[in-house]
């Protein structure tokens, strides 16, 4: 009898790639990894560097041909700035602890995803150009040549984090590669190297006010399809203003919810809290972005669109300022806007109008997250809520990244959520608050070429709910974010496709007893309300 | 002693091989923090592999249909799908298992009393593949639907707007 | 191979140390020339670096929060997780640094399924290994204050006490060192046995392991098995403190060899990751107030930006305005 091969030898194609240093494996475009490049008219709009058609995937990316001087300087300047980089830069120990915290690593297993790794790949350079034993020792200190590849490392690298910030809740230095990310995205935009999905977004903003581009009439046609809806749902007709003069609050969300479901019933939400409570409010089709693609290319350019929401503060003379929900825009005003465009001394000391209170932690930058305001409310006793109306469904709640991490505000949705709905589920311990995992299509990453980057991103935080969602039924993720409004609905589908997505503020409106509301028999999606038969009302 | 007991007595040996036959396709610094076991959350691959190959280990021996047991194929071949694997790279571990079993059976797979049994055997590891053929085509195609969707909603409010479409009413 | 050529220099380093301080004529040298260079190259690299830091302003309030935010007074703000006072922050800066508030982390159970399964992994060992290693060296360094200190203070001498309280052996076995041997052992070992910890790690990574390790075998051989003649160290040391240094015949040149390592260190200190002993104070994630909305954090060097203002924006779009029945400024 012939020797049979041993089971082991039939299948011997071996998939370990070769063992190579992470200095000597050149970076690889995967497609549905990488966002499309962005296009000259784009950058030309806020006069971004080196605008010109370009794609990633091609070998030429028509660099300007002082490109590695450019960076270099980008890089001093850089290292003169900020502390965070230059201390990020050197007190790095490569112990490991971030390694499997990113949801980037976990999802696609890339090394180069370790946090410390993205971090190796500027920190190489940095030694090799900046610091003496790398200038000496070369290879032997870590350090290495800036070249082209390693410039495409870093593009493709930078634009596989969304600054979440969860590696630097776990480092024991606190290094936090949102910040060298961010840096490393404004060194690649020195030379023109964005993508269109934030470099879009940001121009629009700049010129019409918000990421979408929609322009004045265009807000206030689709907030009056919203109004529809509403009136339909309630029987009320709201009114609310825009670029009124002398209201009292002006109120900024991203323009996310004015356009796409599930964001637009957030939006719905809003107004009819506000109407409830005859809030002398207006919005504002100028400052009409809460949200800040800005801070995903440079810092200047985030001031730049920032600046316009204390401008249009000031322009109609209101007290103070309401925020709508949204994640990253709640990290810039949080961190930043007081220190770029403030000090907002033309503004008074938010105080709530219905309850008096006065929110002292927002006494300098005047400006109130409407979680915040809500669960004010609800404590007071001002809203008439009947939390059955959420009765269809079970609410599990998603801590956006940088609401987490980049402000703390953990308790106050919670509140909030816990008075509008009667099933509340809490996803486990290690994916929430302050390690809450990323939608995984943050920071401008949530084009659709790159869906598959997003699903592997994205997939720790599914994963989590697919939990609750197997063991308690869980068929709601609620969320403070208009990007993961937008993306999680992608991601849900994806992964656990018996839960949807939406707004904390629509499920207060759905619970919310309006004065002079017909009996509702929908929810504010249109889905019969529990114990209420569906009518069918055909046409 | 048939294979159907042989294969239950060695069934965690079995299933860790066929668990390291996964955790191999993978990049070698990717491999440790997929071995971590207990950690659901925060080892999301590694815990559904894991999960999922017994499962399907248990529904083989079980000689259930690979209908009844998607649930544990689901759970990895999702992942698979929208990893950096080609379609024959993301499937192959399912095959693989004929390699891990005869491997763990030693001589004992030689032995003519048990080949009959394990014909059945491998040819139901056969059909398991082919479901997951028909599995990770849903993963893709789902891609691609999302993908559509999500452009559909981004223009849909425009349309509406510039009154080229409208809702229907129900 | 990082390893190797790591472990390669050290052990050439100590060589040199132990044939260089065999001859007579090199044993100032050894003694005393060098451990004055190191030190001086250790505190003026040192003081240069955190110049160098500081000299780079903190633009933005940046802590990663992770608690609670100070808000409305009936929400339990989580003082010092996401700490909105001075106080706070120093509490959350001491727990970072005397307990790595932030590696324990990793630490927490997990809930598996129905039960509960306690599931650390590595990060334990990680923790545990990085807080003993830290720990024994400071020990160990405060008992050397003993050679620079005519009358040993109390203190020193109840730090000696407890170190050794196992009452093993004489001389009285120190638990410090066994500790740091273990810990830097095993710091070594995960660096070479995680594929992916490996992947990272580069030379520097591995050469100031080695070294320390060096420097706690040295002492550890001279201490429990080589000896040296104590005495005449005590007396060179309190001469190198009062500049007036005296190298008796009798110290053996393993002394030499745990001094040079010693030097390296202190000279490879500064330039090197060991900064971040200094650096973990000065991190923006950790030592800032979460207070950005209370009060206005200033950036020195903040500038005037172009903006696209309400009149430009206005003048792009007057006639719709209108049309929608939007107030404008000018008609």
């Amino acid at each position: 009898m012939a020797k049979l091969p041993k089971p082991e030898e039939l299948s011997k194609i071996d998939l370990t790639p070769p063992k190579t240093d992470w200095m000597d494996t050149p970076v690889v475009f995967k497609e549905g990894m990488f966002c499309h490049g962005s296009k000259p008219k784009s950058l030309e709009i806020v006069g971004f560097p080196n605008p010109r058609e370009w794609r990633p995937a091609d070998a030429d990316w028509k660099l300007p041909e002082n490109w590695k001087e450019i960076l270099l300087e980008g890089i001093a300047d850089r290292l003169k700035k900020y502390r965070s980089f230059r201390l990020f830069m050197d007190i790095c120990v490569r112990c490991g602890a971030c390694a499997d915290k990113c949801h980037f690593f976990i999802g696609t297993g890339d090394p180069k995803n370790m946090p410390v790794l993205r971090a190796e790949l500027i920190r190489s350079v940095y030694r090799k150009e900046f610091t003496t034993a790398g200038k000496i020792f070369g290879r032997m200190a870590g350090a290495r040549e800036l070249t082209v590849d390693v410039l495409k490392e870093w593009w493709y690298y930078f634009y596989q984090c969304t600054e979440c910030r969860r590696c630097s809740v776990f480092c024991p230095y606190g290094i936090d590669q949102a910040e060298i990310t961010m840096i490393g995205r404004e060194l690649l935009n020195l030379l023109g190297l964005n993508i269109e999905w934030i470099a879009g977004p940001v121009s629009n903003c700049y010129m019409k006010g918000n990421h979408l581009g929609l322009e004045p009439h265009t807000i206030v046609g689709n907030l009056e399809y919203m109004l529809d809806d509403i009136e339909t749902v309630t029987g009320k007709r709201i009114k609310p203003t825009f670029n009124r003069k002398g209201a009292e609050i002006l109120f900024v969300t991203p323009s996310g919810d004015l356009f796409a479901d599930p964001g637009t019933y957030t939006a719905m939400g809003y107004m009819m809290l506000f109407e409830e409570l005859g809030l002398d409010y207006t919005w504002s089709t100028y400052a009409s972005e809460g949200g800040n693609f800005g801070f995903f290319t440079s810092n200047e350019m985030a001031k730049r669109l920032n600046s316009k929401i204390y401008a249009e503060a000031k322009r109609l003379g209101v007290k103070w300022i309401l925020g709508g929900e949204c994640g990253h825009m709640w990290r810039v005003l949080s961190q930043y806007m007081d220190t770029w465009n403030g000090p907002a001394d033309f503004l008074e000391v938010p105080k709530s109008p219905i309850t008096g209170t006065v929110f002292e932690n927002a006494k300098s930058m005047k400006m109130v997250h409407v979680a915040e305001f809500t669960a004010d409310l609800i404590k007071n006793n001002k809203l008439k809520l009947d939390p059955k109306r959420n009765d269809h469904l079970k609410v599990t709640w998603h801590d956006s990244c940088n609401v987490a991490r980049g402000m703390g505000m953990l308790e106050e949705p919670r509140y909030v959520l816990k008075n509008v709905v009667n099933n509340f589920v809490e996803m486990p311990e290690d994916t929430i608050r302050e390690k809450t995992f990323c939608c995984g299509s943050g920071t401008g990453l949530n084009a659709s070429e790159d869906m598959d980057l997003r699903m592997k991103g994205g997939f720790p935080r599914a994963n989590a709910v697919k939990f609750v969602a197997d063991h308690y039924g869980v068929n709601m993720l609620a969320n403070v974010c208009a990007i993961d409004r937008a993306t999680l609905k992608a991601l849900m589908e994806y992964w656990v496709p018996s839960v949807g997505v939406c707004g904390l503020h629509e499920l207060v409106a759905n619970a919310l007893i309006m004065k002079g509301e017909k009996e509702r028999t929908t929810d504010l999606r249109g889905e019969p309300l529990p114990g209420i038969e569906a009518k069918e009302e055909k046409a | 002693m048939n294979l159907k007991n042989l294969l239950q007595e060695n069934r965690s040996a079995i299933v860790n091989q066929w668990f390291e036959t996964v955790v191999g396709t993978y990049k070698e610094e990717t491999r440790g923090p997929l071995r971590r076991q207990g950690a659901p959350f925060t080892n999301p691959v590694g815990f559904n592999t894991q999960q999922g190959l017994e499962g399907l280990f248990d529904g083989l021996l079980k000689g259930m249909l690979p209908s009844d047991t998607s649930r544990f194929l689901d759970g990895i071949v999702r992942i698979r799908a929208v990893q950096d694997f080609a379609p024959s790279e993301a499937l192959r571990f399912i095959l693989q298992l004929k390699t891990v079993v005869r491997n763990k059976l030693g001589e004992k797979a030689q032995e003519p009393a048990l080949a009959g049994e394990l014909v059945f055997f491998e040819s139901s590891v056969d059909d398991l593949a082919l479901f997951a053929f028909d599995l990770y085509m849903q993963c893709r195609e789902t891609i691609y639907d999302i993908k559509a969707k999500e452009a559909r909603s981004m223009t849909f409010r425009l349309l509406q707007k510039a009154k080229l479409t409208t809702e229907n009413q129900e | 191979m990082k390893a190797l050529v790591s472990l390669i220099a050290v052990l050439l380093l100590a060589l040199i140390a132990y044939a260089g301080a065999s001859v007579p004529a090199m044993r100032f040298l050894f003694g005393v020339v060098i451990p004055y260079a190191a030190f001086i190259i250790f505190v003026v690299g040192m003081v240069v670096r955190i110049l160098k830091w500081a000299s780079s302003p903190v633009p933005f309030r940046i802590p990663t929060t992770t608690g609670q935010q100070k808000s409305l007074p009936w929400i339990k703000h989580s003082t010092i997780e996401s700490p909105s006072t001075g106080l706070g922050v120093i509490a959350r800066m001491a727990l970072e640094v005397l307990f790595f508030r932030s590696l324990f982390r990793n630490l927490k159970t997990q809930q598996v399924g129905d039960g509960t399964q306690v599931a650390y992994g590595e990060a334990k060992w990680l923790w545990a290994a990085g807080l003993a290693f830290h720990w024994s060296f400071l020990i160990i360094l405060v008992r050397h204050m003993r050679f620079f200190i005519e009358q040993v203070p109390a203190a020193i001498q109840m730090i000696e006490g407890l170190d050794s309280f196992l009452q093993i052996g004489a001389p009285l076995f120190y638990m410090t060192d066994a500790v740091i041997l273990a810990s830097v052992t095993y710091l070594f070992i995960r660096r070479i046995g995680i594929p992916q910890v490996k992947y990272i790690s580069l030379i520097a990574d591995y050469f100031p392991l080695f070294l320390i390790l060096g420097i706690a075998v040295t002492g550890v051989l001279m201490r429990y098995f080589t000896k040296t003649d104590i005495v005449s160290v005590k007396v060179l040391a309190m001469g190198l403190i009062s500049f007036n240094p005296t190298v008796a015949e009798t110290i053996s040149p393993m002394f030499f060899t745990h001094l040079f390592l010693l030097s390296v260190l202190f000279v490879y200190f500064p330039m090197s990751k060991l900064v971040h002993m200094a650096g973990v104070f000065m991190s923006p994630t950790r030592n800032l107030a979460n207070n950005s909305r209370m009060k206005r954090h200033v950036n020195p060097w903040n500038y005037p930006v172009h903006v696209h203002t309400y009149e430009e924006y206005e003048n792009d779009f007057r006639e719709k305005m209108k049309g929608a029945g939007l107030p404008v400024e000018k008609e």
